[in-house]
């Protein structure tokens, strides 16, 4: 019985064939060793088989039942956001040597997803200031939970601290996170849209294993990381911060600024939003914490005859080595995320990551200053990147209705997770136009 | 071709450019006026300037030097290394799924939420489970999920199990995932036939066995056919067993976890499931449970309500949250199509053309190299190079001239209950004239051994470089490029 399957192979004389060389009548012989009690029998009870036209037109019309970027102009970010991909990044990572190939532990074959993870690494390390990066995780909220980890078991103390200006999402895995290994996660309030700098003052201890910062933080802001490293420091507590790369091209670095630990996601440069994943986390340390950083990092190294090469580095930190000793559990990572980033950062280039940065900055500020001049409330009182709090007549919920009918995808609603309610959080990348931004404040007016 | 070795920094030239944004069309803002000096960067991150030609031709140089599924056979054992379906990319470069952003109101993703849920359907009826999670990215996140899963209802009835049993040959994620859901780990050994000593197991379960993490069929493929009374072993201590799907692809349609009596399941949709590998990466780690742990599951989850989907974060019992939104969406649209594609009838066939080529590919290289469990393998099996050790060749060597024959090599060194191993999985989706040519290529090598052994031992001899020195570039390490000045 050769299969009709175009993914396999197998005709009946192939099967046969083999079938003879194992001296048995039939495939079913091979699972012999199964106990007849926990066979199935018949068919799965999922759908038949759908053959590829049909099933692309079935696919398209799910896909077309979703409102998306193409057709409705984007104010919603929160994390993930509408940026301009160029189109090399998709051409690069369609390129199946390097979507089809497997986690590169044969250097000799794997030279160019392992050099490109190596220039990758070096990015990462400039835009954060830091010294080593590692060649991804998860997704940034799951990086800020490994972050924490990291810094409790490396400093030997029981406690984190985490702003409630970071993620919710950041907040609510470091939480899951610390559940399992069993060391405290205590917030810091905010005072208007920043961390509270006199709360934290009096929250930290000797027993604090770092703060958790998020810059530019979730309401769009841009906390002051110096004051921040101060208070960390006179307690040997350690610095984690969790940035947004992209703001990253203007902002001083948070290395420079002292973080130990910087962490975020790739998405804005290089990523669809694909509702929510894959993203592609970002683990970045100083040279104190290289040995302990989670997950895989390419190293130069060089061949017999002297030749610069690229491989796996320092593995004896990592699952397969170590097992339960290990620094984490990782292992798949989001590899090709890492690659599509590191395109996207070298065809915008020193300049144009400036560039695309700078425009964000300046449509986000002609919105909240529009928003201002027709007498909307926006909130922030410090310095934000491209995403800002206002208070709308409404709720977000009924105000996204309205926008939704305009073409537009309004901003996150803050009474979810805070308790701001008729508050929106707003962003505004390089994607959206001066005529976009006017209409979306129209319909503001009209609520 | 030109042989190519710059860094894309080395080829970097002031003032060029890959991308052209465009002007601002609203008034332009002078940083300092914005934000305190002190949060202003004073020297510019050092990223590459280079056209959008010398981009391409810099990638593509890059891809030339790596190999992946498409270039060739790929028998990495327990890495599942199958063909990654066109269709499957294009299904998700849709831009009703990769234009969408998690946030957005639940009223306009339906078709999104639909996909999830009908996977979240899908997923549990391969596994035998009752409800499944599509968050976890990777199968390592899928098991910790799971183990907090378990570490939720043995507290929630009042127990604080502390130990995880593993067995011997089990993947270095298992015993990982349990010290980061903080347990301790104690190893299980094998028998003589390679399977789970069932007395030994049961010497090591008591009242403080939280879960006995296996992997059916195990790293060395083979099934474990005691699998029932291992199950009641565990579940009269009242411990759970979970279930480490990395080798599903032996299953599909002939038993279920849950048949086997597996209480919480992780599947590998970048290994069973064809969504591809990506380099390392991203995986996605769904996990299933049984009735009882449903509660535990992590947050948000999807529900359906008449024709409606919404997410639901209001569980009490849950876990929590593990990873950001829903998942891996984009992997998980891949999974959907793939399971489209082959429906009840495809998806058994993978597992008995997978079980047939590993056996048929067994047969053959049987006489050339030990192996050491003799009886029927599942999807893949398990030779050891102890023979060539003794003629100074290791399987390291025998791997790396591989290279030169244009295959990828199989795992080696693991599991690591078997000297000098060699785990070979040549999946479902290769000819029978691929695995033949690849058993032709390890036979001659073995001749190799015997009567040219330098042969080997200075592979490979092909590769744009030659092996490298691993132990100095983790001693002395290089992680990123340094501009020389």
């Amino acid at each position: 019985m050769g299969s009709t399957f175009r993914y396999l192979p197998d005709t009946a004389q192939d099967q046969q064939a083999m079938l003879d060389a194992l001296n048995i009548d039939s495939i079913d012989n091979l699972f012999d060793d199964l106990p007849t009690s926990i066979r199935l029998n018949g068919e799965l009870p999922i759908e038949k088989a759908i053959a590829e036209p049909l099933l692309m037109k079935k696919m398209q019309q799910l896909a077309s039942k979703n409102t998306n970027a193409n057709q409705h102009s984007y104010f919603l970010g929160a994390g993930t956001y509408d940026h301009f991909i160029p189109s090399v990044v998709n051409h690069v990572i369609s390129r199946s040597e390097f979507y089809t190939a497997y986690t590169p532990y044969q250097p000799e074959i794997s030279q160019g997803e392992l050099q490109a993870i190596f220039e990758f690494q070096t990015m990462v390390c400039e835009l954060t200031g830091m010294d080593v990066a590692n060649s991804s995780m998860y997704d940034g909220f799951t990086s800020v939970a490994e972050a924490a980890a990291l810094a409790v078991s490396s400093t030997k103390r029981s406690k984190v601290l985490i702003s409630q200006a970071v993620h919710p999402e950041s907040r609510a895995i470091s939480s899951t996170n610390a559940s399992g290994l069993s060391y405290k996660v205590e917030e810091i309030n905010l005072l208007d849209e920043i961390t509270n700098l006199k709360e934290l003052q009096q929250k930290i201890d000797q027993d604090t294993a770092a703060i958790i910062i998020q810059y530019p933080n979730f309401f769009g802001s841009v906390e002051d990381l110096n004051q921040i490293k101060q208070i960390a420091e006179s307690h040997g507590a350690l610095l984690i911060v969790s940035a947004n790369p992209l703001a990253l091209a203007l902002l001083q670095s948070p290395g420079h600024l002292g973080a130990d630990i910087v962490v975020g996601d790739m998405q804005p440069l290089g990523i669809p939003m694909s509702f929510g994943g894959p993203h592609c986390g970002y683990f970045a340390v100083n040279k104190k914490l290289m040995r302990k950083i989670p997950g895989r990092i390419v190293g130069e190294a060089l061949d017999a005859n002297g030749k610069r090469g690229f491989t796996l580095a320092l593995q004896a930190r990592e699952q397969h080595i170590r097992r339960e000793k290990a620094s984490s559990n990782i292992c798949s990572n989001q590899a090709l995320n890492a690659l599509a980033s590191a395109v996207c950062m070298s065809a915008l280039g020193k300049q144009g990551i400036r560039k695309m940065a700078q425009l964000n900055v300046e449509k986000a500020d002609y919105m909240a200053k529009q928003l201002a001049k027709k007498g909307f409330n926006v909130i922030n009182r410090a310095p934000f990147f491209n995403e800002f709090i206002v208070s709308l007549p409404v709720s977000a919920r009924t105000a996204n209705r309205k926008l939704i009918e305009a073409g537009f995808v309004g901003g996150f609603d803050l009474s979810i997770d805070y308790d701001l309610a008729n508050h929106m959080l707003i962003a505004v990348t390089e994607q959206r136009t001066k005529a976009e931004i006017d209409q979306f404040i129209t319909v503001l007016e009209a609520l | 071709m030109k042989p190519y070795h710059s860094l894309i920094f080395e080829i970097s030239q002031s003032d060029r450019s890959a991308v052209d944004l465009p002007d601002s069309d609203v008034d332009t803002i002078n940083l300092n006026d914005k934000f305190p000096n002190h949060l202003l960067r004073e020297t510019e991150a050092e990223l590459p300037e280079v056209s959008e030609l010398q981009l391409i031709r810099h990638y593509t140089a890059l891809s030339n030097k790596n190999y992946g599924v498409d270039s060739g056979f790929y028998p990495l054992g327990s890495c599942t290394m199958k063909y990654n379906p066109k269709l499957n990319e294009d299904v998700a470069r849709l831009e009703g799924f990769n234009r969408i952003h998690p946030y957005q109101s639940t009223e306009t993703v339906q078709g999104a939420m639909h996909l999830l849920y009908q996977l979240q359907e899908d997923l549990a009826v391969i596994s035998g489970m009752d409800a499944v999670t599509l968050q976890p990215s990777a199968g390592a996140q899928g098991e910790w999920t799971g183990l907090m899963i378990a570490k939720k209802y043995h507290q929630q009835n009042g127990e604080n199990r502390s130990k995880v049993l593993v067995p011997d040959s089990a993947h270095g994620t298992n015993p990982a995932s349990a010290a980061v859901a903080g347990f301790e780990t104690v190893t299980i050994p094998s028998n003589a036939d390679g399977l789970v000593d069932v007395e030994a197991l049961k010497a090591h379960v008591d009242h403080d066995t939280a879960a006995l993490m296996l992997t059916n069929p195990s790293t060395l493929g083979l099934f474990e056919k005691d699998i029932v009374e291992i199950a009641d072993i565990v579940h009269e201590a009242g411990g759970l067993l979970y279930y480490d799907g990395a080798n599903a692809n032996a299953i599909l349609g002939k038993t279920t976890p849950g048949k086997m009596g597996f209480d919480i399941v992780h599947l590998n949709l970048h290994k069973t499931f064809t969504t591809p590998h990506g380099g390392g990466g991203p995986g996605a780690g769904p996990v299933g449970v049984v009735k009882e742990l449903t509660p535990y599951l992590p947050v948000p989850r999807i529900t359906k309500e008449g024709d409606q989907y919404r997410f639901h974060t209001d569980e009490p019992l849950s876990v929590g949250r593990v990873k950001g939104y829903y998942g891996n969406f984009g992997i998980l649209v891949r999974a959907y199509t793939y399971i489209r594609t082959m429906g009840p009838d495809g998806l058994r066939q993978v597992s008995e053309s997978a079980v047939l080529h590993a056996n048929y590919l067994k047969k053959r290289l049987e006489p050339y190299f030990e192996a050491p469990y003799p009886q029927i393998c599942k999807h893949e099996f398990v030779l050891s190079g102890i023979n060539q050790k003794k003629l100074g060749v290791r399987t390291l060597d025998i791997a790396k001239r591989l290279l030169d024959f244009g295959y990828h090599p199989p795992t080696i060194y693991f599991p690591l209950n078997v000297e000098e191993a060699l785990m070979i999985e040549p999946t479902e989706t290769e000819t029978k004239e691929t695995l033949d040519a690849f058993a032709d290529t390890m036979i001659q090598i073995a001749k190799e051994i015997e009567e040219n052994p330098m042969m080997v031992l200075e592979a490979p001899h092909t590769t744009v470089i030659g092996r490298l020195d691993e132990t100095k570039a983790s001693r002395k390490p290089i992680l990123r490029y340094t501009k020389q000045e």
